[in-house]
């Protein structure tokens, strides 16, 4: 705190807002890609709470990293290989990865692999030195329109598969014996789950990049999990959260020529930190989703 | 999916066509029979304890009779037709398992993906389902849980709350799978009871899977066991002898009436246990 109010120059680095209107007007682009990207992790964040996988996530977005790297290094479309990337992994994981040990050992070997792979393209590329960063920590809030096509594309994609499998794949997640009894394709679903996700994560790194990933895919369910047992109201609130970090941490980045990403981590981070404070001033001893009892009085029962 | 039958199929159920016919069935994996010749009718009302060691098959035939394992020879008929997957005629209660908290499923939701949880799609909010769940959830006297979630229930909660789930979709035919199994004394009776009013007043025929005979008892039809690739049918005097197990096992087997319960001594170490408890039989991922 001390550094920063020594050094208001630091201060003018991290929030600048002068000329804002202008800044929002020439990046109108990015606040539309900050708000798609939003609504769809927050979707897939409550799946990916469900089915306890956020490490598989991390795994994904390493090799999603490669891909793009590899791309770079080709001069062909980052987009396209971090997707293909992505995708390989995904599949990797889903078909190989069936039980919850097998899955941690399968992406606890890949993901180094891809970082590998990823940090020995870029030291053969020798383009400009922030394409290279932007992959691993996010990019300064600038998506041109050919990016925000593709991300717009997928995200219809994702959407649709989801809102076509959201009973039978929440079915599937949470009571998967009962589930199967009742006739739900168990294990056809999580493969396709996994490249679904593997989309979502191929979007997230050309934004927050590899590394952060995380903050926008688990963050929000994670928190919204915190104050809600209903799934209808947490996978709301899940979106409400990951669209607020992503618009918010864009619009909070846009005057300074810092990376969004720490923006948006930290605006997740801190609504995780709220929930578990709402959830804890509700107190353990009542059930979460059970309406609280009625206030006595002050002072009822003292004669 | 349609869950209320028409009258026609009522009919023919009390008129007391078997809803489960088992033909000469066989199970094998590679060398190894885990049942076979297996025939067994089971009419509607029918209370059917099934009994063997672990790794006899007794999950295996519920997964046959789900659909979700062909069986290798021999015929598995329900309501005269070979199993589907997704029936609404079977429900399914399986044991209780702890859900990790905090997971976003409250009793009612629970109930709820017993409505309708295998559609496609979303779903709509509608009055209908939720008196529906509400129903059927005060049927098992669980009214009061509906809001809370469930890996905050107790076991004897779930399991109620389970029972509520498979009938909502109003089967014929209810397998069990182990539903007791680390349930304190009272709840076993409870759970128990819930069961047994279900088939008395519907005609709902139980499959009860269970490695402990004594909480069903008083309640049991006919017993399955399930033994070293061979089984046993009758009621409970002709199959809980110390004869029919000994011959079973070809082992000597010591069988005891202790005050009303049945204790059973000198059962032999089964083969590798099956994963006994699950019906999917993978974790998913």
């Amino acid at each position: 705190m001390s550094v920063l109010a020594a050094d208001p120059s630091l201060v003018k680095q991290v929030f600048n807002f002068d000329d804002y209107g202008a800044l929002l007007a020439l990046e109108h682009n990015s606040v539309i890609a900050g708000a798609v990207l939003g609504v769809v992790c927050g979707l897939i964040s409550a799946f990916v709470m469900m089915r306890d996988l956020p490490f598989a996530v991390h795994g994904i977005s390493e090799l999603s990293f490669a891909g793009a790297a590899a791309a770079l290094l080709a001069g062909a479309s980052v987009v396209a290989g971090s997707l293909l990337g992505s995708l390989v992994a995904a599949l990797v994981i889903g078909v190989l990865g069936v039980r919850a040990r097998e899955r941690n050992a399968i992406i606890g070997v890949l993901m180094p692999f891809g970082l590998g792979l990823g940090v020995l393209f870029l030291a053969l590329y020798h383009g400009r030195a922030s394409n290279k960063f932007g992959l691993l920590i996010g990019q300064v809030a600038s998506i041109d329109s050919p990016e925000l096509s593709w991300l717009v594309g997928i995200s219809v994609v994702v959407v649709a598969a989801l809102l076509i499998m959201w009973r039978p794949l929440a079915f599937a997640s949470l009571d998967a014996d009962v589930a199967a009894a009742r006739g739900v394709p168990v294990r056809l679903l999580s493969p396709v789950f996994m490249v679904v996700l593997g989309m979502v994560v191929a979007m997230s790194v050309q934004i927050v990049g590899a590394l952060l990933v995380l903050s926008i895919v688990c963050t929000p369910a994670a928190a919204a999990y915190r104050v809600t047992a209903s799934p209808v109201r947490a996978t709301v609130l899940s979106v409400v959260f990951a669209t607020t970090a992503t618009v918010g941490g864009i619009l909070l980045a846009l005057g300074s020529l810092l990376p969004i990403t720490p923006y948006i981590t930290s605006v997740s981070f801190a609504i995780y930190v709220v929930c578990r404070i709402i959830e804890r001033v509700h107190g353990r001893a009542r059930p979460v989703g059970v309406p609280a009892r009625v206030r006595e009085p002050v002072g009822a029962g003292v004669p | 999916m349609v869950f209320t039958s028409t009258n026609a199929e009522r009919a023919k159920i009390v008129a007391g066509t078997p809803v489960l016919q088992l033909v000469d069935c066989e199970l094998r994996f590679g060398s190894r029979a885990l049942w076979h010749g297996l025939t067994l009718d089971v009419r509607p009302g029918e209370f059917v304890a099934v009994l063997g060691a672990n790794g006899s098959g007794k999950t295996t035939l519920l997964r046959a009779i789900l659909g979700l394992q062909p069986v290798s020879q021999g015929r598995v008929l329900i309501d005269g037709a070979p199993p589907r997957r997704g029936s609404p005629l079977v429900g399914y209660i399986p044991q209780e398992r702890r859900l990790a908290p905090p997971t976003p499923l409250r009793a009612r939701d629970l109930v709820q993906l017993g409505v309708d949880g295998a559609r496609w799609g979303t779903g709509l909010r509608s009055a209908a389902r939720r008196q529906l769940v509400q129903e059927a959830l005060a049927s098992v006297g669980a009214a009061h849980v509906a809001d809370r979630p469930v890996h905050m229930l107790s076991g004897g909660e779930q399991q109620r709350v389970r029972i509520a789930q498979t009938l909502v979709t109003d089967p014929r035919l209810l397998l069990c799978d182990e539903p007791l199994l680390s349930l304190d004394l009272n709840h076993q009776r409870g759970v128990v009871r819930l069961i047994d009013a279900r088939r008395r007043r519907h005609g709902t025929a139980v499959i009860f899977v269970t490695h402990e005979i004594n909480p069903v008892l008083p309640y049991v039809d006919r017993v399955l066991y399930l033994a070293e690739g061979r089984f046993r049918t009758g009621t409970v005097d002709e199959v809980m002898t110390s004869a029919t197990l000994s011959a079973l096992y070809d082992a000597p087997v010591e069988v005891l009436r202790l005050g009303g319960r049945v204790v059973v001594a000198g059962v032999p170490d089964g083969p590798a246990a099956e994963p006994h408890h699950d019906v999917t039989s993978e974790v998913v991922a």
